[in-house]
């Protein structure tokens, strides 16, 4: 098992992380997929499968209370899965199988306003650097950018927008609430009402 | 009408520096082209059978006339001196070359435009009424609500990568000439019995592989809910829209497979955490918003007899009585520009007649236009003592074809000839129907009839919403074209049935003829085609069309190979 040090973003810094991520191989030509049950998770720091955590989570019990366990959420699987559970973990992960499978962005949405996640929540999988704004703004604060790209080049993907319209979890309160938009002094305005 | 403040501005500035950066390192192959694709669909940017497409966002169909200027600036700069009005109000241009668009975006930007979610897996460009704010029936004008939807949804951060694209339409009006049946999010503004204002809310309408007419999920959801209730239908969509299948990922098939209630039960208990929450709309932001829709200075005039005090032209009259509405303010009218002129791809509009059209605008209609999803252009706001004077010289500039809502006045997407989805052409099928029935006096009989033609089944050009559609279909490699009848947009939206097996070009108009033949010997008095198609079935139709063979007339379809 690699043990280097991985670079990640966290924040709007790149530093280095410990953190490995868990996959169960997907199924190739029939073999079976490893079974959440009896894959054992090697020594060291592990983001899981959720569903890995779930059914052993007796066996892994004394290790998440170390600190060394943390779970993925599949963009499949619902949130809602922790509410109870959170506090067990030191972060928490949601998985981009592709970047084009936008659920990943709700996930966190939901953890952070729903669930209350305030620990961190990182972005893994198919993590590029045009989608990072948005995942910032949904409530992302660690990325683990796909390993062919610089890490560093991505970062800037976290400043393309420095003024957004809509309400999200980073910024709570709408343009519109948030600054006056006067009108342009030649539109008239003095006409009908709702 | 909307204009950008220093926030708008600002957006769309950081927009074109992030989208050029995306270019460059495209072309600098730090990204690969898996990688580009959704990022310049977002930016309405196609690869095409021949070329880059273009697709530039007129929200809600409304344009200045320094925009359209634009139009015409980047079609002679940047393109092959013409431009595509769309079914979704928008502008496509075909020939454009991946190095030069974002310097385009910079152009547009100049006149407050852009290409935002023009395309892609988000929220698209909300489409409206073309006559908002001056038709009769009006009940409010929805372009304000439009507007505020595009802010909301312009990059919203969680909805960039849903499982398909997202259509909304809005209409305001008592005849629904929005088309809101057939999108994701359809929208009618209402009242309630206290007078206030609200939306009745439909979801899941759609066209493509699956046409399905939208579903009521709420008789009437107060304005100020807007954004939030359209969030929570989003954030279902999102989670539970099928991926594994791009055919089955739009969300009239989640809402189908859930059924009604409970995809309404689900948006529902979505909503209660966004209920009243910052996304609420405020009256301040409200009425902000509708004063950019002021009605422009009208004069005190009033109505006058047109057609009377020009009496005994013919011509004139035919084309008040086709291409003029009516209009709430007495003395006014709207006027359609038709870009169907037989022999020109439907909705085309070349470079000089794009600046013409602004020229007139400026000139009869305050300096607005509006791009209707009929594929024409709305002048909304003409004295209508002026009418005859911009009635001749929109016939010098071949925008006066006296055929909206005939035969003639069809949709047609670009087909073969330039999609690389198209199963087969559709423009020079367009082209061979309207050379056929050119003649005036006859279309007029025939009435009001839809004819709507796509190239494939993903039903760009609304076919199956036709009176009469067309559908480009492939059988064993050449190109064969569907017929259905019976379909219709609006207030009674219906999909139209299919008649039987399908034709080959040539046969195409004969095949339109006899529909029609069939109507002029079944119709009553005054019922148009739509409604004689309702009412008959597909039997009669069916019968007289297949009864004896069609033979393939002329040897070559008019317009056939000259869209390359
Ligand atoms: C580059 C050319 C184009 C491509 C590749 C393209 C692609 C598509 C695809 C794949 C769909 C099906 C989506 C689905 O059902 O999930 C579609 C639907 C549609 N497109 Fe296009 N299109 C093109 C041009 C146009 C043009 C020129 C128009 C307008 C004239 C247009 C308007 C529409 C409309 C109205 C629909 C139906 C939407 C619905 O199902 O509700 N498209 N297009
Ligand atoms: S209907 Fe098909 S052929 Fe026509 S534009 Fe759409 S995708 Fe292309």
């Amino acid at each position: 098992m690699n043990m280097s040090k991985n670079l990640i973003i966290k924040g709007r810094e790149v530093v280095e992380d410990d953190w490995q991520v868990l996959r169960l191989a997907e199924p190739v030509d029939g073999a079976p997929v490893h079974d959440p049950a009896t894959v054992s998770v090697p020594a060291g720091k592990f983001i899981v499968p959720l569903s890995l955590w779930l059914v052993q989570r007796e066996v892994l019990s004394a290790r998440t209370a170390a600190g060394e366990i943390a779970v993925w959420i599949a963009s499949d699987e619902r949130p809602e899965t922790l509410k109870d559970l959170l506090d067990q973990f030191p972060l928490i992960a949601v998985d981009f199988p592709k970047f084009t499978d936008g659920r990943g962005y709700s996930i966190a949405y939901n953890l952070r306003t729903r669930l209350g996640w305030t620990g961190e929540l990182r972005a893994v999988g198919d993590v590029l650097r045009d989608q990072l704004f948005s995942m910032q703004r949904v409530g992302f604060d660690a990325y683990s950018v796909r390993s062919d790209r610089d890490v560093h080049d991505a970062l800037k993907g976290l400043s393309d927008f420095s003024e957004t319209y809509q309400a999200s979890v980073d910024q709570k309160v709408p343009l519109f609430r948030r600054h006056a938009r006067p009108l342009p002094a030649e539109v008239n305005n003095d006409g009908a009402g709702i | 009408m909307y204009q950008y403040d220093q926030y708008d501005h600002l957006i769309v500035r950081e927009r074109i520096a992030q989208y050029r950066d995306q270019v460059r390192r495209r072309l600098a192959d730090e990204l690969t082209e898996a990688e580009f694709v959704p990022l310049r669909l977002q930016n309405g940017l196609y690869m095409q059978r021949h070329a880059y497409m273009l697709r530039i966002a007129v929200p809600y169909g409304l344009l200045a006339s320094k925009q359209m200027r634009m139009f015409a600036h980047i079609a002679r700069k940047y393109d092959r001196g013409y431009g595509h009005f769309t079914t979704r109000q928008n502008i496509q241009f075909n020939w454009v070359e991946l190095e030069q668009t974002p310097d385009i975006l910079t152009d547009l930007a100049s006149v407050e435009m852009h290409a935002i979610q023009t395309s892609g897996n988000c929220i698209r460009n909300t489409t409206s009424d073309p006559y908002a704010g001056v038709a009769a029936d009006e009940i409010i004008d929805p372009r304000p609500y439009a507007e505020v939807l595009r802010q909301w949804s312009t990059f919203h951060p969680e909805f960039i990568a849903l499982p398909r694209k997202f259509k909304v339409a809005i209409n305001g009006a008592v005849e629904d000439r929005a088309a809101i049946a057939i999108h994701d999010i359809g929208l009618t503004v209402v009242r309630n019995e206290a007078g206030e204002i609200g939306f009745k809310f439909m979801a899941g309408g759609g066209m493509g592989r699956t046409p399905i007419i939208g579903s009521v999920i709420r008789d009437f959801l107060p304005w100020q809910h807007l954004l939030t209730y359209t969030e929570a239908v989003m954030r279902v969509y999102n989670q539970h829209g099928r991926r594994d299948n791009k055919y089955k990922a739009r969300i009239k098939i989640l809402l189908k497979a859930l059924g009604v209630e409970e995809f309404t039960r689900q948006v529902e208990a979505e909503w209660v955490d966004l209920k009243d929450g910052p996304e609420t709309l405020t009256i301040e932001e409200m009425q902000r918003v509708i004063d950019y829709f002021q009605p422009p200075a009208y004069k005190q005039l009033d109505d006058s007899d047109v057609v009377a005090a020009q009496a005994g032209n013919k011509a004139f009259a035919n084309w008040v009585n086709r291409n003029v509405k009516p209009h709430k303010q007495p003395g006014y009218a709207a006027v359609v520009l038709s870009l169907k002129k037989t022999g020109v791809p439907p909705g085309d509009a070349t470079a000089e007649q794009m600046d013409f059209m602004a020229d007139l605008a400026d000139r009869y209609s305050f300096g607005e236009l509006r791009v209707t999803h009929e594929q024409n252009v709305v002048l909304a706001d003409v004295e209508q003592s002026q009418l005859f004077a911009l009635w001749q010289e929109a016939k010098a500039h071949g925008l006066a074809t006296p055929n909206i809502g005939l035969l003639t006045d069809m949709i047609c997407c670009p087909g073969g000839d330039f999609c690389s989805l198209a199963n087969a052409k559709s423009l020079p099928i367009a082209a061979a129907i309207s050379e056929r029935f050119d003649n005036l006096d006859f279309q007029h009989d025939i009435g009001e009839i839809e004819l709507n033609i796509s190239g494939c089944i993903n039903a760009c050009g609304h076919h199956h919403v036709g009176s009469i559609g067309v559908l480009g279909v492939d059988k064993d490699g050449s190109e064969w074209y569907q017929v259905s009848i019976g379909g219709a947009q609006g207030n009674n939206a219906a999909i139209g049935k299919i008649i039987g097996p399908s034709f080959s070009a040539l046969q195409m108009p004969e095949v339109i003829d006899r529909l029609l033949k069939v109507y002029l010997r079944e119709r009553f008095e005054d019922e148009s085609f739509a409604d004689c198609a309702q009412r008959l079935g597909v039997a009669p139709f069916k019968e007289f069309v297949y009864a004896t063979p069609i033979a393939e007339k002329g040897g070559r379809l008019v317009g056939e190979d000259e869209y390359v």
